[in-house]
């Protein structure tokens, strides 16, 4: 009994610490299957999660700050299509722009409004996204097995970790069941053939790009405003790119992302869960190793070892009419 | 085929519009100067002040500008092959490593003159080894260098934290460092020569290193446009089908190019580890492996552009930590930010004004200028 508590105490971590992850990879999944390669990520959701702890400090309401998250994501993902769809200019180096604007503006700017060393002012219950409590979750609480997954693991986690997991058949939906998506996915393997439809690219990589804004604000405000109370100087600290690295082991799919999302949640939850124990055989292992286990997981995926990732064909290219 | 834009006059191409793309990075910076409540004029001018005033200040720019002649170079060799190296600040790291262990060995049996040419080979063969892996997932099984080496910035950095904290740190030391280095692992400093100029110097880590820089930035130079190989990446960066076709080993010039890419950036690991802490640190690399990228962009990829770039980013970091003393509200973070807005308007952005300069061109001179827009526009 003790070991299944524990073990329902990880997956309860690793559902909390999955969240940013599947929003930022999905926000990716658009931006990627449209052909635009977008390693903002980690850039936009560290603005967003600034906005959003700003906004809600300012404003009281927690609301508003994830509509301050979407917006400046949103600004941040046009800009990095202004640059690489209308300009046609290089989109890995745009993703690297906007992270780095991301990183010093969001320090500069806390700073300078806030004057608490980076940091936006701790927010209290009301200003953020409390628990969400299921209907019956104290009552089931006692019933062996079942009692606890429901109540500990089901319930009691913010809204938007509802909405991160809904996101995902929502996502399935919109890219493989809609003419949007089936378009969007066209253009991500061949722009032309699009165009000679008589669809503009440019349109629809622009509404893709929108689509990541969105989420990656929404990874930003669950950061700020549901994980901690307020936002803190680079508190994105890599996920972004852990992001990237889950949508390239689930191969640009809704639903492999999410489980790519919670294995590397789960990675980061035993390895704040079992720091400093020893594992069986083994013996002790360095923490050091486990943060980097991700990144390495993903390099011998890359290498194609555990199946092959094919990205879309046309992205990072800019696409130009023929003249 | 078509290029998507008409040619310019070379010193357009090459001064102008980079000139263009850079001041209109700085005006926005501006505007953020002026976001936070402050006057962006009087930051410029603390700014320049700051790094140019006095003997003091130009050590540390030319301290800084050597780190980032390094791993601009790094990046640019890795461009002209049309692989775009984001893991300098890895490389560089690990570089560390090679210096230290080649310091912490031989500091107490050779002199600095020794122990120098050993630390390079050690911190350019670090680098190179931690490029070899990226380098060789890209040439052999198409993996996507960007990814490869983004997350080998991140394994970089746990494996250090855990050499430095489990292994390298002196036994009874609290701190994550080695120990300090004896005078046999530590370059002469070359204050001297601002000294000569009458410029009085009290303490500044400017040193030796910043020579070896200013010889790779000629020996890059040398490579990619006066040797076989240079022609072969240049080639590959061209255009790989063209290059496949021509016979040059793809595996080969990937490899051979990451190699040296990451054997530039290990070598910066010199500057801060050997010539100014005389000790391997947590973090010593702060970030200049990505300046890097801003250099290499801005410079064109080209020693020539790549060594005043470097000085320009050292300027900004020297005179960005005395803008942080005399205004509080903009902390050093300020250089990111401009680092960023030089990597968006040099980077991608770079042809954003390049149509309305061909415009004024074409109008000022239209049998030069124009003829080759109609054909291209």
């Amino acid at each position: 009994m003790d070991f299944f508590n524990t073990l329902v105490l990880l997956l309860d971590s690793m559902v909390r610490l999955s969240v940013p992850l599947l929003f930022a990879a999905l926000a990716g999944l658009y931006s990627e299957r449209s052909g635009i390669f977008d390693i903002g990520l980690e850039g936009k959701m560290l603005a967003g999660a600034f906005a959003s702890g700003a906004a809600a400090a300012v404003s009281g309401s927690a609301w508003l700050g994830l509509c301050a998250a979407v917006a400046i994501s949103v600004f941040l993902s046009l800009v990095h299509g202004f640059a690489s769809i209308t300009h046609r200019g290089n989109q890995i180096v745009s993703g690297v722009a906007i992270n780095f604007i991301a990183a010093g503006s969001t320090i500069i700017l806390g700073q300078a409004w806030f004057s608490q060393g980076g940091r936006t002012p701790l927010l209290g219950a009301d200003s953020r996204f409390g628990a969400v409590r299921l209907p019956f979750a104290e009552a089931v609480r006692d019933v062996p097995i079942l009692g606890p997954i429901y109540s500990e693991l089901l319930s009691g986690h913010s809204i938007l970790v509802y909405i991160a997991f809904l996101m995902v058949p929502f996502t399935w939906w919109v890219l493989f069941r809609t003419r949007f998506g089936l378009r969007l996915r066209a253009v991500g393997e061949n722009p032309a053939a699009v165009d000679t439809a008589g669809i503009s690219v440019e349109w629809l990589r622009y509404r893709a790009v929108i689509c990541t804004g969105i989420l990656t604000g929404l990874a930003g405000t669950y950061l700020a405003l549901a994980q901690n109370a307020g936002f803190v100087k680079d508190m994105s600290a890599g996920r972004g790119f852990i992001a990237l690295a889950a949508l390239i082991f689930a191969k640009w799919k809704p639903v492999p992302v999410m489980f790519a999302c919670l294995l590397f949640g789960f990675l980061d939850a035993t390895s704040i869960r079992f720091q400093g124990t020893p594992l069986p055989l083994i013996g002790p292992v360095p923490v050091q190793f486990m943060q980097a286990l991700p990144y390495i997981l993903t390099v011998i995926l890359l290498a194609g070892f555990i199946g092959k990732a094919i990205p879309p064909r046309a992205g990072g290219q800019p696409y130009v009419k023929e003249r | 085929m078509s290029t998507p834009y008409a040619k310019l006059p070379a010193w357009a191409d090459y001064g102008l519009i980079p000139l263009v793309n850079l001041l209109v990075a700085f005006i926005v910076a501006g505007l953020v100067v002026l976001l936070v409540g402050e006057n962006p004029f009087r930051a410029a001018a603390i700014l320049v002040e700051g790094a140019f005033g006095g003997g003091q200040a130009i050590a540390y720019t030319l301290y800084y500008a050597t780190s980032f002649i390094f791993t601009g170079l790094a990046v640019a060799v890795a461009f002209h092959c049309g692989l775009f190296n984001i893991g300098g600040e890895g490389q560089a790291y690990v570089g560390g490593l090679g210096v230290a262990l080649i310091c912490l060995s031989f500091d107490g049996t050779f002199p600095w003159w020794i122990n120098f040419p050993l630390a390079t080979l050690g911190a350019a063969a670090a680098g190179a080894l931690w490029a070899l892996i990226p380098a060789y997932l890209q040439a052999k099984r198409g993996s996507h260098i960007v990814i490869t080496t983004i997350m080998f910035n991140f394994i970089a950095a746990s494996l250090m934290v855990y050499l430095l904290v489990d292994v390298l740190k002196p036994a009874g030391s609290m701190a994550p460092q080695t120990r300090t280095f004896l005078e046999g692992g530590q370059l002469p400093k070359l204050n001297w020569v601002i000294e000569a100029f009458g410029l009085p110097i009290r303490s500044a880590p400017f040193n030796l290193s910043f020579l070896l820089a200013l010889i790779a930035a000629f020996l890059v130079w040398v490579l990619i446009w006066r040797t076989r190989l240079g022609y072969e990446i240049r080639t590959r960066g061209h255009s790989p089908r063209a290059a496949r076709y021509a016979g040059i080993g793809e595996t080969r010039i990937i490899i051979v190019t990451m190699l040296i890419s990451g054997a530039l950036a290990g070598m910066m690991a010199l500057n801060p580890v050997m010539g100014d802490q005389g000790r391997l640190q947590l973090d010593f690399v702060t970030g200049a492996g990505f300046v890097g990228i801003a250099v290499a962009l801005m410079g064109r990829s080209h020693p020539a552009g790549i060594v005043p770039a470097a000085i320009l980013f050292g300027m900004l970091y020297q005179g960005g930590a005395e803008l942080a003393f005399e205004m509080p509200a903009i902390s050093r973070d300020m250089i990111v930010i401009i680092q960023g807005l030089v990597i968006l308007f040099a980077g991608a952005l770079e042809n954003m004004f390049r149509p309305y300069i061909q415009t004024i061109f074409a109008s000022l001179k239209p049998r030069s200028a124009g003829l080759a827009a109609e054909k291209g526009g």
